[in-house]
């Protein structure tokens, strides 16, 4: 068997979804890795030093670079005459057009899988991940998605070989515009080791940066936020952590003012340690956390920080 | 311009999904069952663009058991015009073949556009859209927050990780709606009296000739494991010697 799996990249860097990735393809058989996209050297170079790769293919072209997903389906059903399944972490982009490769394939897409127990059974969360389906495929070829949080991600030390392939699939009818991408100096979301979330309890905007980010800035991390500070405008759509939002895993996830809503807890409840902190003690975020501390955010907050610093923070 | 819309009967969001004690599934009976909200903000959309004269007709689409008219009611009682059941009895069937299913029906009533939920709550698989757009060669635009109608385009400014991204599709396209397109109506009383009068055809999967049958077994459902609840620390600076001594996180 052989498997194709998609780089997640940016910027010409690879991320770790894709060596994350790669750990779930292990089990399928031997792997190649496709990295598309416009200007992809860098994170080809990168993918090929990823341990147990067979090669990597890269495939440059503008539609590809501005990830429109009718171009990314042309390119890999073209390539899957060799290969038995595909894998892409659960991206937005890959969302976008991992299901278009399953129905030109005329085979089920096993979305956002969270282990691999054998090359035709696989485990994916349901139901805002309040029920984990467990299902056996029958398809000749498997399209699959990955939940990258839930897999460690694969050692480096290999040297593959890099082939450049034919990426001319275009998207005729689909035209990229623009792109606005929130600038920040702090870590990824998906990728930080701490991670500080608003919640509703903000009550504002100005009141969610005054406090949150100034927190996550002294601990070097991520700023997530609840559904509901999203919704209400407290924070930008990119922020959100959920079932329907970003599902991050850090070292340490620290909620402030958020209730605990199931969608909320979908999307953090696989952190190392969970931190709550809300003046409500029967909320439902204390069932999940490691340590909770029950007190108005607007005392405990900066009560945090200068505990912070004196811990040499 | 005619526009489909598609309309899935789920599990009520705000109820919590119980696992059925054998491991076949989550248990349904004497659930409340609503529209799949994200199918709410795409129904919403339709009717917006009819209101606003860029819609000449808004047809809603559900597949599912009879009691999946119900669903289709409430689109009518939103403001869509007519209604079409496939009727499915039994496990719902899996995207690839509602995206079947629904290009079927795209091939009888040629919309210019289909709209939909970016996915259903029960299943999260995320995937219809995409296909039915692959199986129709049609353009696609998920997860939008901003669609906007200029003659054969649309402009969707869609959700993806890290911001903002803008796409121009020719029409006919399928574009699937993320959370924040719009906040969904409740029907008036009036408006739901009305769409007791509208029509909703039924069907079945055999009328379009199309095989349902799931690529997908499943071997079983379980409830994941429990996260314990931790303890309560007494202050701040009781939580930080904590993360930093016992967690080990600072």
């Amino acid at each position: 068997m052989a498997v194709l799996v998609i780089a997640d990249h940016h910027d010409g860097l690879l991320r770790d979804t894709t060596h994350k990735t790669v750990t779930a393809a292990k089990t399928l058989g031997e792997i190649d890795i496709l990295v598309a996209g416009k200007g992809v050297d860098g994170a080809a170079a990168q993918a090929a030093k990823i341990d147990g790769i067979r090669k990597v293919l890269t495939a440059d072209s503008d539609a590809l670079g501005n990830g429109l997903a009718e171009a990314y389906e042309a390119l890999v059903v073209g390539l899957m005459g060799g290969y038995d399944a595909v894998l892409t972490p659960s991206t937005s982009m890959g969302k976008n057009f991992s299901p278009r490769i399953a129905a030109k394939l005329d085979v089920a897409q096993i979305s956002d899988v969270v282990e691999v127990v054998d090359a035709n059974t696989f485990v994916r969360p349901i139901y805002a991940g309040n029920a984990l389906e467990t299902v056996q495929s029958s398809d000749a070829k498997k399209v699959i998605t990955v939940r990258p949080t839930v897999f460690k991600a694969a050692g480096e030390g290999g040297s593959a070989p890099i082939e450049k392939i034919d990426a001319s699939a275009a998207a005729a009818h689909t035209r990229f515009v623009s792109e606005e991408m929130v600038k920040s100096d702090r870590p990824e979301l998906g990728a930080a080791k701490i991670v500080v979330s608003g919640g509703r309890a903000m009550g504002s905007a100005e009141e969610f940066q005054r406090v949150i980010e100034p927190l996550a800035d002294l601990l070097g991390a991520a700023v997530g936020a609840s559904r509901a500070a999203v919704d209400a405008g407290y924070a930008p759509n990119d922020y959100q952590v959920g079932q329907t939002g970003k599902v991050v895993a850090p070292a340490a996830y620290i909620a402030i003012g958020i209730s605990g809503a199931i969608q909320h807890l979908a999307g953090m409840k696989d952190s190392k340690v969970i931190v709550a902190i809300n003046k409500d003690a029967d909320a439902p975020i204390f069932q999940v956390a490691d340590y909770g501390l029950v007190a108005d955010y607007k005392t405990a907050i900066p009560e945090l920080m200068d505990a912070l610093k004196a811990a040499g923070k | 311009m005619k526009v489909l819309v598609t309309v899935k009967r789920v599990i009520d969001s705000n109820v919590k999904a119980r696992v059925k004690p054998d491991q076949t599934g989550v248990d349904l009976a004497n659930v409340k069952m609503s529209m799949n909200p994200f199918d709410e903000i795409a129904a919403e959309e339709a009717v917006r663009m009819k209101e606003k004269g860029l819609a000449t007709e808004v047809v809603a689409v559900s597949i599912g058991p009879a009691q999946a008219q119900e669903t289709i009611r409430t689109a009518l009682a939103m403001g869509a015009d007519r209604g079409i059941l496939i009727q499915v009895d039994g496990e719902p069937p899996e995207p690839l073949a509602v995206a079947k299913l629904l290009k079927a029906v795209v091939g009888e009533e040629s919309p210019n556009l289909v709209l939909m939920g970016k996915q259903a709550i029960d299943g999260d698989n995320n995937a219809t859209g995409q296909m039915l757009a692959a199986l129709l060669e049609w353009p696609q635009a998920t997860f939008a927050s901003q669609i906007t109608l200029n003659g054969d385009k649309a402009s969707v400014i869609r959700e993806v990780d890290g911001g903002l991204q803008t796409l121009e599709v020719d029409l006919p396209a399928v574009i699937t709606a993320d959370l924040r397109l719009n906040e969904p109506r409740y029907a008036s009383l009036p408006n739901i009296m009305k769409a007791k009068k509208k029509e909703i055809a039924v069907k079945s999967a055999a009328d379009y000739g199309v095989d349902i049958a799931p690529r997908l077994k499943v071997v079983k459902v379980s409830e994941p494991a429990k996260r314990q609840a931790g303890i309560k620390v007494e202050s701040a600076a009781d939580l930080v010697m904590k993360l930093k001594n016992e967690a080990g996180v600072l």
